[in-house]
């Protein structure tokens, strides 16, 4: 064994490689639970690219059949109804955990100085991830599928000049058709995965290059022992490899749980509009997006105006990309921010989560002024979070990490 | 590894000489990647006129046919209908039109050729979607003086019974009106009109 990982190492980094990322790659020792979620998302991506993969083989994309393949894989195919409602919800789930993970970013500050780039590839992986999910949710070419796609992309046609030309050359027709759902499926499974998997590499080599943050939001790196370790680090592996082993079990149960009892999640994560093939003729009566667009769909709603809807939700999530230069705090974890940046943060995930479900419901004038009551919350989150962090007293942040 | 004898001024022209043709070979190459994604002539020939048959249309009633992939709608509009329409005028967007796709024989109070049947595409100018028909006796929640029109379930933007747009709600405009032509009294052409604009 260890003349043959000699003979690989006078070839290939094999055994650097694993001391840099597993190893070696010293994470510090007071993670909590929060810190699951960048592993499950890794496990989804894993499901997700397997059983797209075995989906391709029976899928056709193609406006007249693409519909009854789907069903032909849900009904004929042996195991066709599993593979396809692990996908179905391993799409939802992609969208749980990294919405977890994200907000573990807001809470402990993993955003800060030196973790930048972490945080911009990441978010560089959540737009990905977006386009991937949207274009896939056509790909069944059922009513929502339709005119979900349709109004994306008539979001495109809200800008000046290039507008009407961009969103026809998205298109390649004039309406929702053939064209666009075939171009859809070959950026669904080729392109996008490619980036994907691009990004999530990028995203873990900028994260060992600087070390994983902690609840406490203080550097290990600071306090090493004679041999050059952080006195507060343990070795990934075997450490933290087989302590998220028995979280993914976990986490798979619980997914196992949702896949074979409610893959449709009463709705949510499959709509029932969409068990009807796409008519370009008739919008179903209350169309909405899948849950984990909701939220930014509520802001474009919230907003009497076409093209100020349409910046508005784009600014909701170029905000986000901002956060690195937004936050002025001396600490980084919450816990020892003062008490504004609780409530800021306490504030931001209601609204949040507020304009998730009104997203969902039908408009009226009511729930509009709610949406845009919680429209203006949200984004002051971001506005403001110079100055709040800037005037705020702080607790100390301690020496070396807390067990808590 | 020695520098010496190296003449930076070639090593340059060459850097960036190799970077410009490169760049023109990289802009002539992306041209037909991105022109791929036009419409091709199949889907750009495909916008042939439909002939629509309207005699068999009741009052107040709405039929739908395909024109372009896209829902045309006719509305047979009744005489309370019409005289109604004025009325809406105060709270609307665009109510002479200005600024809304129309041909110019529709760019009239009633949007029509002949008053009692619009048509019109019955698409948002919105983001896309297709509106409701919902007439003033139909159980709505528009309000209470809701005179009947079109509603849009996606964002909540709402039109008159002539396509117009109401203030206050997303839609930028009123409803397109398509080209469209009576080859007789009880037959359309809807995408075509022979040059009558």
């Amino acid at each position: 064994m260890n003349s043959l990982i000699n003979w690989i190492d006078a070839r290939f980094p094999l055994m650097s490689l694993w001391n840099d990322h597993m190893g070696q790659y010293y994470a510090p020792k007071n993670f909590n639970f929060w810190y699951y979620f960048g592993v499950f998302s890794l496990v989804v991506l894993v499901i997700q690219i397997l059983t797209g993969i075995f989906l391709t083989m029976n899928y056709k994309p193609d406006a007249q059949t693409a519909f009854a393949s789907v069903e032909y894989i849900m009904r004929d195919v042996d195991y066709g109804w599993l593979i396809r409602y692990m996908h179905s919800t391993g799409a939802s789930f992609f969208f749980i955990v990294v919405y977890i993970h994200m907000f573990r970013g807001l809470m402990y500050g993993s955003y800060r100085k030196p973790r930048e780039l972490v945080w911009l590839i990441g978010m560089a992986i959540y737009l990905s991830l977006m386009g991937e999910a949207f274009m896939g949710y056509l790909l069944p070419w059922g009513q929502m599928s339709f005119w979900g796609a349709q109004v994306i992309i008539s979001l495109f046609g809200a800008l000046p000049i290039v507008g009407e030309d961009l969103s026809l050359w998205i298109r390649g027709d004039y309406v929702i058709a053939d064209a666009t759902l075939n171009r859809f499926f070959a950026l669904h499974v080729v392109a996008l995965p490619i980036v994907i998997l691009g990004l999530v590499v990028l995203h873990i080599i900028a994260l060992h290059e600087v070390g994983s943050n902690n609840p406490d939001g203080v550097e290990i790196k600071k306090k090493k022992d004679e041999n050059g370790k952080p006195l507060d680090g343990i070795p990934f592996h075997p450490y933290y490899s087989v302590k998220d082993m028995a979280g993914v079990i976990a986490f798979l149960i619980v997914f196992a749980g949702v896949m074979f009892y409610i893959p449709e999640m009463g709705g949510y994560f499959l709509e029932a509009a969409n068990f009807v093939p796409a008519d370009p003729l008739k919008t179903p009566a209350h169309i909405a997006p899948v849950w984990y667009f909701t939220p930014f769909y509520a802001i474009l709603r919230a907003v009497p105006d076409k093209l100020i809807g349409v910046v508005a939700m784009g600014g909701a999530i170029f905000c986000l990309f901002l956060l690195p230069w937004l936050d002025r705090s001396p600490v980084k974890s919450i816990r020892y921010k003062g008490p504004l940046s609780k409530i800021a943060l306490f504030l931001f995930a209601i609204s949040f989560i507020t304009l998730g479900v009104l997203g969902l419901l039908p408009a009226t004038p009511m729930l509009t002024l709610v949406a845009r009551i919680a429209s203006v919350i949200y984004f002051a989150f971001f506005i403001l979070m110079p100055i709040y962090t800037s005037i705020e007293s702080t607790k100390p942040e301690p020496e070396r990490v807390t067990m808590k | 590894m020695s520098t010496e004898g190296v003449n930076k001024g070639r090593r340059r022209f060459l850097t960036a000489a190799t970077v410009g043709v490169g760049g023109v070979g990289v802009a002539f190459a992306a041209f037909p990647f991105l022109a791929y994604w036009q419409p091709s002539a199949r889907a750009q020939a495909a916008g042939a006129p439909v002939e629509v048959d309207i005699s068999k249309i009741e009052l107040g009633q709405r039929v739908t046919v395909e024109w372009r992939g896209k829902p045309v709608w006719i509305v047979r509009r009744t005489p309370d209908m019409l005289e109604a329409l004025p009325s809406n005028d105060g709270h609307l967007r665009d109510p002479a039109s200005d600024s809304s796709i129309q041909p110019d024989y529709a760019k009239n109070p009633t949007r029509a050729i002949k008053d009692e049947y619009l048509v019109v595409i019955g698409i948002c100018t919105h983001l896309g979607c297709s509106p409701g028909y919902v007439k003033a006796d139909d159980v709505h929640n528009l309000g209470a003086d809701w005179k009947g029109g079109f509603f849009c379930p996606c964002h909540g933007s709402r039109f008159d019974l002539a396509g117009r747009v109401f203030q206050g709600v997303p839609a930028p405009t009123n409803l397109t009106i398509p080209p469209y032509m009576y080859l007789s009294d009880t037959r359309l052409l809807v995408g075509e009109d022979k040059g009558a604009a």
